[in-house]
């Protein structure tokens, strides 16, 4: 397989999506990027490779062997691997954010996990490193086997940039938020109550992740990949599972695709539910919050009785998933069905007339088609601004090639398009799910998983709520137990962190709650 | 417009009394918790939510709290916007390095009885993320902690447990409470 514009073969990863495989030049590097650009394509994810040991001056030192970028074109996903070379003793590699602006906090995570580097790039402030470790001190090229004692260090003032002007003064928020919600910093510059610009400081929950990654055992770490980001803990677990049965050549049954499948459509449901409410009590209706939170109990009850865990956590599991639908569950959890949509639909009329709540709605942060797709909006927020991908419609695999999945595409990129994709989101996730429960295959719910002979890679890409999910995962060999040499897990809030300080320019800060729910972007999903 | 509300309103009813699919074990402890908690606080308990690096899992079970079903408010608890006004803390997580420094100044600006309940799994023993170069694990280890909540995540009734079990122990034991580092037994 040959990418658009790129004269280089590559290889086809196991998976039920279309993911290709190839290593490249520098020059190729760039030439990619470019073509990529051109033909409207995306940059998915960008990430360090795995440690290797190198002799510098005659003695061994560890860092990082690869640079790794995934772009999504309508072919499907191509993983470029570059090999760093090294100068002044940094590995660097040709800077992507000036074609890509989307790649900026990317470079600079990898910058502080592994020590690498993007020539040419601008910003060299720090991103998840607050000055709790040391700067030199790069945790993904840690022997995971012996970890060094930390040296904690104390956290660093963070240089925002400043807006200087007549009548401009700053609003400081976070890291603990009035609400119960993520931790993280805004840095507003206003004038009066209009917002001039926003920047973000994330990262404070950095619970090191990957690394910790590296320490667990294959068929393992699908626990934590669940535990990255808890509101799509389906769709990680499915994605690293997927990255793992690519890795391992394994298909799995087909009830096990189709009951993963039921097991997203459901997470989607419970947060769309839980959004829409959240969103209505933004605009001070707090009727919305009642009743949807009141469905989404409902809903969440229901995954227990089925499931044995409310958010669904650790029901997918490597080869397929741990937990078996009953015949017994599924009258009950299509009479939900109807009783959810009848009561959304409902909703969704009373929303719709009014006045006041479209009023707070219409034309509030405002993302405009042009500047999503220069940016790279992606999953819900992008469709809502007539960026129409969706993994489930572009590519779909079992059980989606039978279901002919819809996809929600708005143009106006407002809040008011962001809840309008969101109910549409509701009535399709609720049709499929009452299709599965009816074309259920029988059969076995999970197959066994041989670990290869040889060090291999895999990739998993799973449509979550939120957006597309990335797991790129890298297994040693036997001689070294298998482990996991690297595994890079991708949120889609990598690409919309950046896109709502663009949201919100000119609005008013009091709609910034507003506007930052009409997007939900996970603060764990981003700060690994 | 304000027809169809009224009307979705009334259609809905009453859910946080008995309501038919609510098994009847956890209703009946539902009600337990909710009358234990009138005759121990007399008065309303205000919460400050703080996630010290929670991957977001526990977050989404503390606001099921404020649904319909659980009546939070109706039991004098309500969660307030800043640690200044809150007789408890509820936090979440392995405590990352880089919360560590904002947990420890919402610890300190919160007035007594300043209790504090750790919820999930992490926050009682570091969970799956253990302790790194970028967590201090357990919450006990940065700040004092009166109860523990286990569970990735608790149920919203386990923590409206955990939460009374802080209030009851702190009426019946006076002001003593252990030290960051010390092991807590489990409350819920």
């Amino acid at each position: 397989m040959k990418m658009p514009g790129l004269d280089l073969e590559f290889s086809a990863l196991h998976a039920p999506v279309p993911i290709w495989h190839a290593q490249v030049t520098s020059q190729e590097w760039q030439l990619a990027a470019h073509s990529v650009r051109e033909r409207g394509g995306r940059l998915l994810a960008l990430w360090a490779g795995p440690a290797i040991e190198v002799i510098v001056n005659g003695t061994i030192t560890t860092r990082a062997g690869e640079v790794f970028v995934a772009y999504v074109v309508l072919e499907g996903v191509f993983w470029l691997a570059l090999p760093l070379e090294t100068a002044n003793g940094l590995p660097h590699y040709p800077d992507l954010a000036a074609v890509f602006p989307v790649a900026a906090r990317m470079q600079r995570a990898a910058a502080d996990l592994s020590g690498i580097h993007a020539a040419g790039f601008q910003d060299q402030r720090p991103w998840l490193n607050h000055g709790a470790w040391a700067k030199e001190d790069y945790p993904l090229l840690h022997n995971p086997q012996a970890l060094p004692t930390p040296v904690p260090g104390a956290l660093v003032d963070y240089p925002f940039v400043r807006v200087e002007g007549d009548g401009v003064h700053e609003i400081a928020v976070g890291p603990v938020h009035a609400g119960i919600i993520e931790p993280g910093h805004f840095r507003f510059s206003v004038v009066g109550e209009k917002i001039l610009r926003l920047e973000q400081r994330l990262g404070y929950t950095h619970k090191g992740t990957e690394q910790r990654m590296t320490q667990m055992a294959p068929l393992d770490a699908h626990r934590l990949a669940g535990r990255v980001s808890g509101d799509s803990t389906v769709a990680y677990a499915w994605a690293y599972c997927m990255a793992l049965e690519g890795a391992t050549q394994t298909t799995i049954p087909p009830r096990a695709a189709w009951l993963r499948a039921l097991l997203l459509e459901r997470e989607r449901i419970a947060n769309h539910l839980g959004d829409l409410g959240a969103l209505g009590n933004d605009a001070a209706f707090a009727f919305a919050l009642a009743q949807f939170s009141r469905l989404r109990e409902d809903w969440l009850r229901n995954a227990k009785a089925a499931f044995g865990h409310r958010l669904m956590m650790d029901c997918i599991a490597p080869g397929g998933v741990a937990v078996d639908l009953d015949g017994a569950q599924i009258g009950p959890m299509l009479r939900l069905c109807d009783a959810v949509e009848r009561e959304v639909r409902r909703l969704g009329d009373i929303f719709e007339a009014h006045a006041g709540l479209q009023d707070r709605f219409l034309t509030t942060g405002r993302v405009t088609p042009a500047l999503a797709a220069q940016l790279g909006l992606t999953g819900l927020a992008g469709r809502a601004s007539s960026q129409a991908w969706d993994v489930r419609c572009d590519h779909p695999f079992v059980p989606y090639t039978d279901l002919h999945v819809a996809m929600a595409i708005h143009q106006s990129g407002d809040v008011a398009a962001r809840v309008a994709v969101r109910f549409e989101e509701v009535y399709e996730s609720l049709r499929l799910i009452r299709r599965m429960l009816l074309d259920l295959p029988g059969g076995p719910v999970r197959c066994d998983i041989a670990l290869g002979q040889q060090p291999a890679r895999g990739a998993g890409w799973v449509e979550g709520w939120r957006g597309e999910i990335f797991v790129a995962l890298e297994l040693a060999g036997p001689e070294q137990g298998h482990r996991i040499l690297r595994c890079h897990l991708h949120d889609p809030s990598w690409q919309n962190w950046p896109v709502l300080e663009h949201a919100v320019m000119g609005n008013i800060v009091a709609d910034f709650p507003l506007i930052n729910k009409s997007f939900n972007l996970s603060y764990s999903g981003q700060d690994l | 417009m304000i027809w169809k509300v009224v009307r979705q309103i009334a259609k809905g009813g009453i859910r946080s009394e008995p309501a038919p699919d609510i098994g009847a074990a956890a209703q009946a402890e539902t009600s337990r918790i909710q009358k234990e908690l009138l005759e121990i606080l007399g008065q309303a308990l205000t919460i400050r939510e703080v996630d010290a690096g929670s991957c977001n899992g526990c977050e989404l079970e503390i606001n099921a709290l404020g649904n319909p079903y659980y009546n939070l408010e109706g039991l004098g608890i309500r969660f307030v916007a800043s640690p200044r006004h809150a007789d408890l803390l509820l936090v979440t997580g392995p405590v990352s390095r880089n919360m560590e420094m904002a947990l420890k100044r919402t610890y300190d600006a919160t007035p007594e009885p300043r209790l504090v309940v750790a919820v999930g799994d992490c926050a009682c023993d570091g969970g799956m993320f253990g302790e790194s170069y970028a967590t201090r694990g357990r919450v006990a280890h940065v700040i004092p902690v009166d109860v523990v909540v286990s569970g990735c995540p608790p149920e919203p009734v386990e923590i409206l447990r955990g939460i009374l079990t802080a209030v009851r122990r702190r009426i019946q034991s006076g002001p003593q409470r252990l030290a960051p580092g010390a092991q807590p037994d489990n409350g819920a």
